[in-house]
Formats: structure tokens, sequence, C-alpha cells
């Protein structure tokens, strides 16, 4: 499956969960899809990860709030029945609504509390260093998330162990919770931040699926790499877009109407 | 009792390529030969204890055994919810090692003193908990951590901690109580360094005519319930001794167990600091006299309960520095 596709099935099959489990951060989701998508398609061998072989690939969702992504990611390359995904945030459900590992085949960690899955990526790099393998680890955080102080701790001994295996993706949306990152508590600007803490930074748009190939093949000699992937949260649903309402509310009744056909008309 | 968990750590890293140890910029002196010997498996992270747990969760993970050393607050409460979310919950191979528990930094201020931490451990799931009384159950259950694959929490002392036993212990089973001496009248259970002002209180308490059972509990969860149990129907007190808040720890832990028990059974009465903060200054000893931690303390509180007339010097309590087996 191309990469672009399923940036397309995962906005879709997350729409109908959202509404399905009135659940929340569907403009999350559809910040960080493209993101998950090419990590999915370009960066993951299906059967590394279904056998958990010491090799695969380690995605991290730091930002565990977008975790439906990652669920339909793996429905869609075949690593979960569909048909799970219908109990996505529905009672007895294994699927919770920040990403979860216990009993879900293909993911390595649960968060949900910001900052801290970052260091855990940290760690799962450092192994990896220590053991001599040559697996890459990926994690994914939000700009909001950063305003935690872990995850600058993390960015100091990243660089200090030289974790050039370990790419750090900010989902740069602008957005956070309460509001504007900017109005909240401004984190100015990423590209400067991460280079004096010594890491290889770079700066794409993060909804264009080549450039965002391209940056995540990059490996730097010695530092760990940082990509600011600036996105637009809700990406994909024209009233949802950087509009923040979509960080809490399920689309029900005409919004979600609208939202099918808007999506529809760019199936790919 | 640092020493003899740094000399058991150092002992097992020789023949575990997969141990690793960090250190959050403490323990300066302390690591020296291990770092010497195993510059690979030791890693100090700076003063960053979240980034520690984290990092340590993710390192575990991978199939290591990883622990981590800090002071007092700082390796467990300063990134709890590291603990309780990447550690924890992930069933993390990751021994936590706190030095310098309950007030044992005395002069160094409250920041230092170490008073919360084993009721706030005991509440998270997963976590086994340790509290070893001296460096023999400080060897003993830092094996005991390595060898079980699950979350650990090592609550050490300072050092130069007087001895409560005399030779090592061989295979301790974790969630053990271990037995001093016996009695009928009354049991007296302690966790930690404190286990010496225990040791004290026990010992002259027999003098003055109570038979007085002592146990040292160098496991603070899981609890040893069948001897809780046994010993809460067989006496008529028990007194359980910690250097922690009253609320949650050690004592709370041996209070639920005998509160749900049926039928006849002991009163228990807690020796512990009694959910405060002291802004007192004072070595460790000052301030176990300050918080009536010392044999003394335990020994009068216990004579008054059995309705005894005695004098903690008068019976020899005062000349007591090392036990009897």
């Amino acid at each position: 499956m191309e990469s672009k596709i399923l940036a397309w099935q995962i906005r879709r099959d997350v729409l109908d969960m959202v509404h399905s489990a009135h659940a929340s951060h569907i403009g999350s989701v559809f910040s960080v899809a493209d993101i998950v998508a090419v990590l999915y398609t370009d960066f993951v061998d299906k059967e590394q990860l279904l056998r958990r072989d010491k090799e695969r690939t380690r995605i991290i969702l730091s930002k565990g709030h977008a975790g439906a992504a990652i669920y339909a990611a793996l429905a869609e390359i075949g690593l979960m029945d569909k048909k799970e995904l219908q109990t996505y945030g529905m009672n007895g459900s294994k699927l919770s609504c920040h990403v979860s590992h216990n009993h879900v085949a293909g993911i390595e960690i649960s968060t949900g509390s910001l900052g801290q899955g970052v260091g855990m990526a940290a760690g799962i790099a450092l192994a990896g260093k220590k053991a001599g393998r040559h697996y890459r680890t990926f994690v994914i955080a939000g700009d909001g998330e950063c305003n935690e102080g872990s995850v600058w701790e993390m960015a100091l001994f990243a660089r200090q162990q030289k974790l050039n295996n370990l790419t750090m993706i900010v989902d740069c949306n602008g957005l956070q919770a309460m509001g504007k990152t900017a109005d909240i508590l401004d984190m100015r600007d990423f590209e400067s931040k991460f280079d004096s803490f010594g890491w290889h930074v770079q700066s794409v748009n993060g909804h264009d699926h080549a450039v965002l190939k391209a940056a995540l093949l990059y490996v730097d000699e010695t530092k760990p790499t940082c990509i600011i992937a600036n996105t637009v949260k809700g990406k994909g649903v024209s009233f949802m877009e950087n509009n923040n309402l979509w960080h809490y509310r399920d689309p029900q009744g005409e919004a979600y109407d609208n939202a099918v056909m808007e999506l529809e008309r760019q199936r790919p | 009792m640092r020493n003899a968990f740094v000399n058991t750590l150092s002992t097992l890293v020789a023949e575990d390529k997969n141990l690793y140890l960090l250190v959050g910029d403490m323990g300066f002196g302390l690591f020296n030969s291990f770092q010497e010997n195993n510059p690979e498996r030791f890693i100090n992270v700076g003063i960053a204890e979240q980034n520690m747990a984290a990092v340590a969760a993710g390192l575990a993970l991978e199939g290591n055994t990883v622990f981590v050393y800090s002071l007092a607050n700082f390796s467990a409460l300063r990134c709890l919810e590291q603990v309780r979310n990447c550690v924890a919950y992930h069933q993390a191979n990751v021994k936590i090692i706190s030095a310098g528990a309950g007030i044992s930094y005395g002069t160094l201020g409250i920041t230092h003193h170490s008073t919360e931490d084993l009721s706030i451990m005991r509440a998270v799931p997963n976590m086994i908990i340790f509290s070893p009384a001296d460096a023999y159950e400080s060897a003993a259950v830092t094996l005991a951590a390595y060898k079980v694959d699950k979350p650990c929490y090592l609550r050490l002392g300072r050092g130069r901690e007087s001895l409560i036993h005399q030779h090592e212990i061989d295979n301790y089973t974790i969630g053990k109580a271990i037995k001093i001496f016996d009695g009928n009248d009354c049991a007296i259970f302690s966790t930690g360094a404190i286990s010496y002002e225990a040791s004290r209180a026990a010992k002259a308490l027999n003098a003055a005519g109570i038979s007085a059972a002592f146990f040292t509990f160098p496991t603070v969860k899981p609890m040893d319930v069948e001897l809780i149990e046994e010993y809460a129907r067989k006496c008529k007190m028990i007194v359980t001794v910690e250097e922690n808040n009253t609320i949650g720890g050690f004592g709370s832990a041996i209070a639920e167990i005998i509160a749900e028990l049926k039928g006849e059974k002991a009163f228990l009465k807690r020796v512990a600091i009694n959910d405060e903060f002291t802004s007192v200054v004072g070595s460790h000893d000052y301030l176990k006299s300050y918080y009536k931690l010392k044999g003394e303390n335990i020994f009068d509180m216990v004579a008054k309960e059995m309705s005894i007339s005695a004098d903690f010097d008068a019976v020899g309590g005062g000349a007591t520095n090392c036990l009897n087996h």
C-alpha cells in the first residue's frame, strides 16, 4: 500500500472510530496521519513487527492521544483485524483512546501522559546501540508535548549518548489542549532549540510524503535527528482544520456526514 | 548497606552483560570500581530523574536488567509518574534504588528526608518493595531483586548501619519476615535501619519480663501475611516500627491485615513519623529522639501499654549494642 492511501485510510477509519466511540482527539489524529502512514509504509517490515524481531523498527507514539491513528495503521497493514477497530473506546475493548501496548500486537509501549514516551524511546534506542543492533527508533511527539521538561532532559541525554539511531518527529501543528501553543507556552523556534541541544534538525511539511520520507531516511553519524513536521491540526476535513474544538468534539449528525463526504471526495 | 548493595551488584554484573546501572549524578566514590570494570554498563544520566526512569524502562523492555540509583526522594518521587507509567505499568525489569532512607540524612533538611516513599510506592501496582535493616539484608534483597523479573523499589540506608544479623542470609525469599527471636506477649515488627532501635527495645522488654518476639521485614510488599496473622492471634500486642510516615507505610500494611482478621486478636501500636515534617536540624540519632523512634521510646510505649513498670536503662537497655541470638 502506498503511504498516501494508508494516510487516507487512517483518516477514514478514525473518523468512524471516533464517531462511534464518542471519543476525542480526531484533530490530533488527522494532524499526525501522514507521518504515521509514511512510517508504517516505508520503514516497517510487517513480518518483523509481527514476530517481534529484535531488528524490527521501533515506532513510539509519545503523543498517545493520537493512538487511534496507530490502531488504524496496524489494521490497514494487516496486523489487526479491521473489525477490532470498531471496539475502539468501547466497554471491554483493549483499544484505549491513549495508545496501549497491552494485548495489541505491533505496539511497543503505552503512552498518554506527555513527555514520557520520548524517554522510553531513548532507552530503547540506547539498548539497540549497546547490543550492537541496527534497528532504528522513531518517536512522535507533539509540539504542545514539548512543554514538558522531561522532553528536554531526553534531548540532552540522547545527544550525550550519541543516539543517532533515534529520530524524533515533532508534529508541529501550533495548537495544544487549551489553544495556540504560541499563546500558552510559546516554544518559539524548535529548529534552533534542537540544534543547540546538538541534534541534527530538519524542518519539513508534515503532510508531504516524499519530503517526509526523505527526512526520515536520514541517519547522522553521531547525532540523533529531530524532524520538525509542520502540520495542520484536523488536516483533511475543512471545518476541522486549525480548529481546536476538534481536539475534544466527536463528529455526530451533520458534522459527521460532512466529514465523510469530504474524505470520500479525497479517496485515492 | 550501600556498600553491600554495590558489592552484590558488582558480582552480578561480572556474569551478566545485560545488567545496567544508571545513576542520577549521585553516589560519588561509591561506584568507582563498578564503573572502572564495567564502563559500558554504567551510565550517569545527569540530574534528570524523569528521564532516568523512562530511559531505564525502555532499556529494560529490550531484555535488560536496569538498576537506577539516586538519593532519598529523587529516584522515585521526583519521577513518580514515570515510575508508575513507564516502569510499573509496563512491568519493566527496573530496580529503583533510593539511598538515605527515612531521616538518615538528618542535617540536610526535609528535602533529603525520605519519609513518605514507603507509603507512596506501596500504592503502585506491580511494585515489589524492599527495605533492608542492615548490610546482610541489603545484600540479600539486592540479589532477590535481581533474580525476579519485575519492577522493584529498594530503600537503602545511608551507610554504617548497626548489624542486626550475624551472618549472610542465604536464599532470601521475597515477602518473608526474618525471625530474630521469638516471644508470646507481644511481637515487634520492624523494617529498615530503624530495626536497630526496635531490637534494643525488644531485648530490653524481654529483660523486663515481657516475652517479646522480634522480626525484621526486608520486604514491605508483598507482606508476610501468614506470619502477621499467626502473631496477631498469639500475642496481646503487635508493634510496628519504621522510619516513614504513619500513614500508608509499613505499619499501615500490617494494620490492614490485622483489621481484616476475624476473631480475637492483638491490638496494634505503630511507631512511625506522625504525619509531619520537621524544621529541626540534627543528626540522625538526634532526629530519632525528636520523632520518638529510639529504643527507649519504643520500650516505654510498650511497657505502658502492657501495664508494667520498668526502666529501659535499669533493665540494661542502654547497654544493648548488639543482639544475642
